[in-house]
């Protein structure tokens, strides 16, 4: 039997996105001795694909395309010497001790273990598909998911079809309706089950109105028609509850459907392994170090929740990195009384979990529902912020200072709500 | 000793199996025809996959039913082992909830002895719930029938294809018969959408359209096939609902019950419904609200619990042929000479599929006088693809230290790496398939059958694939039609 590689680390960073990327850097300037294990022949993740500007506004105050935001890490990278893996697949997690994984990866160089102190979970999200949105029909060729349609026309210059639907108007449905218009396909609908749309307004007007893309809200695609190549949809109105109104089905002829319907954390190999899952984010339960239920293991970016901004997704990155350097440097992260961080009213999640109250964090959160003229609001730190509009597609993103959290001390939690500003 | 030419219309489960069996004589030269890109792509596709016992059978009503269901469950159990078929022999519970199904139920214990069944036996809530504790436990009893067993159906049909292709039989994809020639009573062979083939002897093995086929040939020109569609939700690996029996409810006079399986893959599978559609809707396969619906509401009967929605990886809808009054045809016809049905072949069809090549084959031995001389060099094993996920970790490494490909892996989910995709297209290519297929890799590798449903794996595939075959990567096939519709500044052109 030949014995397979092992090797030893502080902190194992699985997923080489933004996120991860991030993680590494950091990790590696904090003096952490750091891997960064990638799946794919190369680095870089969604944004290399994301040849969209709109990158890096909040990071490096620059509107950059996302092919140019991940390059300006690749050379940090360089310069710190980080250390990583391409086509090296994360096979299973071993939780030995609370300061001792063990990471299987398979890699074309042969099986390694590598042992690790503390684990930076960035592998992203995935995209919900056809069969997960009660979609009936036919299932023929001519269905992609948004990611998939990107990766063929922007990194292999490939187009999926000439006519096309699109199921949701989250920021990733809107870009993809405008790169269809762009090399020539006609963009035929955006189709979005919720009564108001899922993307930023910036891109309802710079990617739909601008190239006169419809766009249907409180609509549903309810079967898929077509035996070799989709040959139509069938679209209905929703009522109230966004069930499918019986007589208002339409039909829009077409040879391609791309779903870009929502993304979900891709936990999989972490869930393997006991990691537990907050219903409201599908991401895990963290606390301010984003370190999840499982002791040492850290998760950032969109495998924490789904964000709008590459930006917060390398703030996280970052954060986890800091995370396992205090993790290692305490042998664990120490025992504190935990203040939950509590959903008040319409807030449909928040991030993290939990919080110290001993130094500074930042939140993210989203409403329920989009709401004009409120406050949102954290009463036990007497926090507020007027808002002329929150909107579901918008993160609310607030950094607390120690100072300011010092005003809870006494509290047993910490709660945003959204008030009518009345 | 003067060799036939036989074609077999159909590689479904019946054709492919009829070709395997035929391959082990000297007499026959055989071609195997199949309209559809890939093998198994009708009815032995999209089905419950189950290895049937052989107590539903009404012996004086469809005594060959019967008869063959019996002996295609022992024929499984070799061929499964002979050609690395994955497949388990769990037992499955016909599950009663109430006195009325009861009784139902039972009379399937008196057909049991009947058809002499081994081990068929009623169990009581007490033991039920022992044997499986998946069950809703408001479940009276169930008929327990130990030889009951599932199988990868579509794994299934390729490794007999497979095999039969290494014995000797052509394969010959993307051919559509359109006729059968007959000169003075006497089959000469088929038209096809690739040419002429000569045939002394034509097997209609055609699923849904055998009785278009037989009525080309001339025979039996009112029998038709109809499609019965039955539709099913697939679940992730990862769920805690996994039953250990083949469980079902209990049957009515169109179908066999719902059923809730654990797949050879580790799947959570409910369905199917049972739908009579019109004679010519042989292709719609499509899913329906009022049938899934269905399927989910019986499933919640039968099971403690089924898993949230979200765990849903795919609903599909299969076809089953139905012929008039359930009787298969198999026969050979002295007019015209040389034509044979295994026509109208419904449930339980994949089961019994071995045994009826077997009757099939002494059929034509019988009426067409043949000496039936058995090769000497016939191999009845076909391996497996090598395949990272059921290997150890050392295992594996051994691999990649002879192939780096099996350290890349191409499907997350799956984990499926690139040397078993390169494997699967060489092994289409070795077994003749015209059209490389990404649903074709699918069903060989099982890439794209796990919770991204392919989001992730597809285009790698299709890069593959264009790299191993030389087609452009928007021209590789998914299915039955293509990937892309172009290359980017093409399209830009054309449209300018």
């Amino acid at each position: 039997m030949i014995e397979v590689l092992e090797l030893n680390y502080d902190s194992v960073v699985i997923g080489a996105g933004p996120a991860g990327i991030a993680a590494a850097i950091r990790a590696q300037e904090l003096g952490l001795k750091t891997v960064l294990v990638e799946n794919r022949d190369l680095l870089g993740g969604i944004p290399l694909q994301c040849v969209h500007p709109g990158f890096g506004l909040h990071y490096f105050r620059e509107d950059l395309t996302g092919t140019e935001f991940i390059y300006r890490f690749f050379d940090k990278m360089e310069k710190l010497g980080v250390e990583y893996l391409l086509k090296s697949h994360v096979h299973s997690i071993e939780l030995v001790a609370h300061n001792e994984k063990i990471v299987n990866v398979i890699t074309p160089q042969g099986v390694m273990r590598l042992k690790t102190k503390t684990l930076i979970y960035t592998a992203g999200a995935r995209e919900r598909h056809i069969f997960e949105i009660n979609v009936v029909g036919d299932r023929p060729a001519g269905i992609y998911t948004a990611g998939e349609a990107q990766t063929l026309m922007d990194i292999y210059g490939i187009i999926p079809g000439k006519e096309i639907v699109i199921i949701g108007s989250g920021d990733v449905g809107l870009i993809m309706a405008r790169r269809f218009a762009l090399e020539g396909a006609k963009v035929k609908a955006v189709i979005e089950l919720m009564h108001y749309p899922g993307g930023l307004m910036r891109n309802i007007v710079q990617c739909l109105q601008d190239y006169d893309i419809p766009l249907y809200l409180g609509h549903v695609v309810t079967r898929v028609v077509g035996k070799k190549r989709v040959e139509k949809v069938i679209v209905a109105k929703v009522d109230e509850k966004l069930k499918p109104i019986k007589g208002t089905e339409f039909e829009i002829p077409c040879d391609t459907v791309v779903l870009a319907a929502g993304l979900i954390p891709n936990l999989d190999m972490l869930e393997k392994i006991g990691l537990i899952i907050d219903p409201y984010t599908r991401g895990p339960i963290v606390n301010e170090f984003l370190e999840t239920n499982i002791p040492g293991v850290f998760v950032a970016g969109n495998a924490l929740v789904i964000n709008d901004l590459v930006d917060y997704v390398v703030e996280q990155g970052e954060l986890a990195a800091e995370g396992a350097r205090y993790f290692i440097e305490n042998d664990g992260i120490p025992t504190i009384d935990w203040k939950p961080v509590v959903r008040g009213r319409n807030i449909r999640f928040i991030v993290p979990h939990y919080i110290s109250g001993k130094r500074d964090v930042i939140l993210y959160a989203r409403v329920q529902q989009p709401e004009k003229n409120v406050i949102v609001a954290i009463p036990e730190i007497g926090w507020k912020m007027k808002q002329f509009n929150v909107r579901p597609a918008e993160m609310i993103r607030v950094k607390l200072t120690k100072r300011l959290l010092e005003r809870a001390s006494s509290a047993e939690k910490i709660s945003m709500e959204v008030i009518p500003s009345e | 000793m003067a060799t036939l030419k036989v074609v077999i219309v159909g590689a479904g489960i019946v054709g492919s199996s009829i070709a395997r069996v035929l391959s082990m004589y000297e007499d026959f030269d055989i071609t195997l025809v199949e309209k559809e890109p890939d093998v198994g792509w009708g009815s032995s596709k999209a089905n419950t996959a189950i290895i049937h016992p052989g107590h539903e059978e009404e012996p004086d009503v469809h005594p060959l039913r019967a008869r063959l269901c019996r002996e295609g469950n022992t024929l499984w159990r070799q061929w499964a082992r002979e050609l690395n078929i994955p497949v388990k022999w769990p037992g499955e519970l016909m599950v009663f909830f109430n006195e009325e199904e009861e009784k139902s139920a039972k009379k399937y214990i008196e057909l049991a002895k009947l058809n002499k069944i081994p081990g068929v036996r009623v169990v009581y809530r007490d033991e039920l719930l022992q044997m499986d504790p998946s069950i809703n436990p408001s479940a009276l009893g169930a008929v327990y029938a130990p030889t009951a067993g599932t199988i990868s159906s579509f794994e299934a049909v390729i490794a007999v294809v497979e095999n039969a292709v290494e014995n000797g039989v052509k394969l010959l994809t993307e051919a559509e018969v359109r006729g059968v020639k007959v000169i003075d009573k006497k089959v000469k062979g088929v038209e096809t959408t690739r040419g002429f083939i000569e045939a002394d002897i034509v097997i209609n093995a055609a699923g849904l359209y055998s009785d278009k086929i037989s009525h080309m040939a001339g025979v039996d020109s009112g029998f038709v096939v109809r499609p019965r569609r039955g539709e099913y939700f697939l679940f992730d690996e990862n769920v805690k609902v996994k039953p250990e029996k083949l469980l079902h409810t209990t049957p009515t006079p169109i179908t066999k019950g719902v059923y809730a399986i654990t797949t050879v893959h580790g799947n959570l599978m409910i369905g199917p419904t049972a739908e009579d559609l019109p004679v010519d809707a042989k292709d719609e396969t499509s899913t329906s609200e009022k049938g899934l619906e269905y399927v989910w509401k019986e499933s919640e009967r039968l099971l403690k619990e089924l898993p949230p929605r979200t765990k849903v990886i795919r609903t599909f809808a299969g076809l089953r042929p139905e012929p008039p009054g359930g009787h298969w045809r198999i026969e050979a016809y002295d007019d015209p000479w040389g034509f044979v049905n295994a026509a109208g072949i419904r449930s339980p069809g994949f089961t019994s599929a071995p045994a009826i090549a077997y009757y099939v084959l002494n059929l034509i031995k019988d009426k067409y006088d043949v000496s039936l001389v058995k090769k000497k060099h016939w191999n009845p094993y076909r391996s497996d693809i090598v395949r990272v996920k059921d290997r150890s970790l050392q295992e594996v490494d051994e691999l990649i230290r002879k192939n780096p490909d099996y350290g890349e892996i191409i499907c997350y989910c799956k984990t499926v790496s690139k040397a078993e995709v390169i494997e699967a297209i060489e092994r289409m290519k070795r077994a003749g398939i015209k059209t490389i297929t990404i649903d074709g890799i699918k069903f060989r590798t099982r890439a794209g059958l796990g919770m991204c449903q392919g989001s992730f794996c597809r285009w790698r595939i299709a890069l593959l694939i264009s790299q191993y075959t030389g087609v452009p990567l928007h021209q590789v096939v998914v299915k039955k039609d293509l990937y892309g519709v172009g290359e980017v500044k093409a399209l830009l052109k054309s449209v300018s």
